[in-house]
């Protein structure tokens, strides 16, 4: 069996590595030898999605060829193959993340970091009252907002925010004051998908816990991005994407501690979640299964454990030296282009930077990049309280991966100097 | 091969985007009708003013990217004097003239200036920008 251990903690990517040596996993990934519009594709946008390596296509494509079955169910050779696979994906990931049995973590399969939120909102509601509060931050995504939202107009418990700074760094002297008995929950991102903001996560579990409050994490622009360590950050739930990690769509995964998993009833019920049925009564089976309903994404699971090999392969400290590296060096250039102004630049940053341009909407900077091959994102990113903290509709974003070269960051470079040019 | 994106931005769009038309909420009272795309976050608000049938001003404000702003911008300078008819009418042959193929032909007389919205057809992405305003000033006038 496998065995991964994310050896590096938080904090060691102060001195960058040269851009130029880049991490040279660009010949991994099949879709980076297309071109865009005659030019080659300079994919800018991984805070979205990442870019699949050969070795997850391979994986889900093998899996499809010759393991396919359902798991959990039968007894036919197929059927006990496909469980295996499945349930050694769920063991790997684990390990990788320091999200063990051994540390006390349940590792639950979901669609996604949105799914994985709502299913702590939902498991939680019940524990909820009146004058209950739920400590959340100005910079999270809609996905770790509006199930909070939602649970507190069901339980009359209160939303408080706390407030980010102008540099779009978390305002810890406000958690502080804001964190009291009534803090059931504090639910916060650990890196900002509009700033790239890191935030100090361990901190805020450690006060959470201290108070007794629950605390759930949004990991999905930091698992890809910086070495997470469950055991470290101490979070009671922590979820992220599989395919913002260069896995596939429709998997994720959630890591809870098992006993605020046991008190919590099914998600969605039905098959796999159940223990035993009668007609009149039905008791639930433990976790994870108890939060599994139905047939999961097996080939997913699949992919997502092959992409975490990979990065495993790689190492999170060097991936986020590199991507440190390259943003550093997009700050750069984008200081250099009259009329942009950088949007947040706080002390600690992930692979992310959103910007502006005096005079030109950031769907037209996309548009216009995506005509020299460049892929960037422009809009409100899900995230509408950060744009009008910043009295902006939308930005520019710019979000770095393994594959992504200096080469990437002339060709953006460039390509807005044209865009400066075409709107003058 | 796909599309440039230089023959999207005419010259009369980036125009229009540098220096909108009839830009701004008006002094007299006016039908103020709000034009979103929650999944773009583009935001205007029209300021219309009828005498009877005719369109006598119309004005607009708010944040958008360059096609659905100069698209604004045009629909106001375009409307102004026509009648609650002729507006419907031209919205129309807009919209019909974006959801034809690129090299279809249109009626180029009726459209005008609009023709400079001919490039967006390559770009099915952005049609709904260059339409934004114009259907929420259709519907209002449909209503």
């Amino acid at each position: 069996m496998k065995q991964y251990h994310n050896k590096a903690t938080d904090g060691d990517v102060e001195n960058p590595v040269p851009t130029d040596s880049a991490l040279q996993v660009r010949g991994a990934f099949p879709i980076l030898g297309r071109s865009i519009n005659d030019a080659p594709l300079a994919y800018l946008d991984n805070a979205a999605t990442t870019q699949k390596p050969q070795c997850v296509i391979d994986a889900m494509t093998r899996y499809y060829a010759a393991e396919n079955a359902n798991v959990h169910r039968g007894v036919h050779y197929l059927s006990s193959l496909a469980t295996e696979r499945y349930e050694t994906a769920r063991e790997n990931i684990s390990r990788f993340f320091g999200a063990t049995e051994e540390a006390g973590y349940c590792t639950v399969f979901t669609s996604g970091a949105t799914q994985g939120i709502n299913l702590v909102a939902h498991g939680l509601k019940h524990d909820m009252q009146c004058g209950d509060e739920v400590l959340i931050t100005q910079m999270e995504h809609h996905s770790n907002l509006v199930p909070w939202q939602l649970l507190c107009e069901a339980t009359g418990a209160k939303l408080r925010v706390v407030p980010m700074n102008e540099n779009g760094a978390l305002c810890m002297e406000e958690f502080e004051r804001l964190l009291n008995t009534r803090t059931k929950i504090v639910a916060a991102t650990h890196v900002s998908n509009v700033l790239g903001t890191v935030n100090p996560v361990r901190e805020i579990c450690a006060m959470a816990k201290a108070q007794g409050a629950v605390s759930v994490i949004d990991g999905a622009q930091s698992a890809p991005h910086v070495p997470v360590n469950l055991a470290t950050l101490g979070a009671d739930f922590f979820g992220f994407s599989g395919h913002k990690l260069y896995g596939p769509t429709g998997i994720g995964v959630l890591f809870g501690r098992m006993e605020q998993f046991e008190r919590m009833p099914p998600y969605q019920s039905g098959g796999n979640t159940i223990r035993t049925v009668t007609l009149e009564k039905t008791t639930f089976a433990p976790p994870p299964e108890r939060f599994e309903a139905g047939t999961p994404h097996i080939a997913g699971a699949v992919g997502l454990d092959a992409a975490v090999a990979f990065l495993q392969s790689l190492g999170l400290s060097r991936i986020a030296a590199h991507e440190k590296a390259l943003l550093n060096y997009a700050t750069k250039a984008l200081e250099s282009i009259p009329g942009v102004r950088l949007i947040g630049d706080p002390p600690d940053m992930a692979a992310i930077r959103s910007f502006v341009m005096a005079g030109v909407h950031p769907h037209d900077i996309a548009q216009v990049l995506d005509n020299a091959g460049v892929a960037i994102r422009s809009g409100h990113h899900c995230a509408q309280p950060v744009m009008a903290f910043y009295q902006v509709p939308a930005t520019a974003r710019v979000s770095f991966g393994v594959y992504n070269t200096k080469a990437d960051v002339d060709a953006f470079a460039t390509a807005l100097h044209t865009v400066r040019e075409m709107f003058s | 091969m796909t599309p440039d994106s230089h023959r999207l931005y005419e010259s009369i769009i980036l125009d229009h985007n540098k220096s909108p038309r009839n830009y701004g909420k008006p002094a007299q009272a006016a039908a103020a009708i709000e034009a979103v795309n929650p999944l773009c976050g583009d935001t205007f608000t029209l300021y219309l003013v009828a005498d009877g049938e005719h369109i006598t001003t119309l004005s607009f404000e708010g944040n958008g990217c360059a096609i659905s702003k100069a698209s604004a911008s045009l629909m106001t300078c375009m409307l102004k004097g026509k009648t609650r008819e002729a507006a419907v009418a031209l919205g129309n042959a807009f919209e019909s003239m974006l959801q034809k193929e690129p090299d279809a032909p249109v009626n180029e007389a009726l459209l005008g200036d609009l023709m400079a919205f001919s490039g967006v057809r390559a770009f099915p992405m952005r049609i709904k920008c260059a339409v934004l305003c114009w259907r929420a000033l259709l519907a209002h006038l449909t209503a």
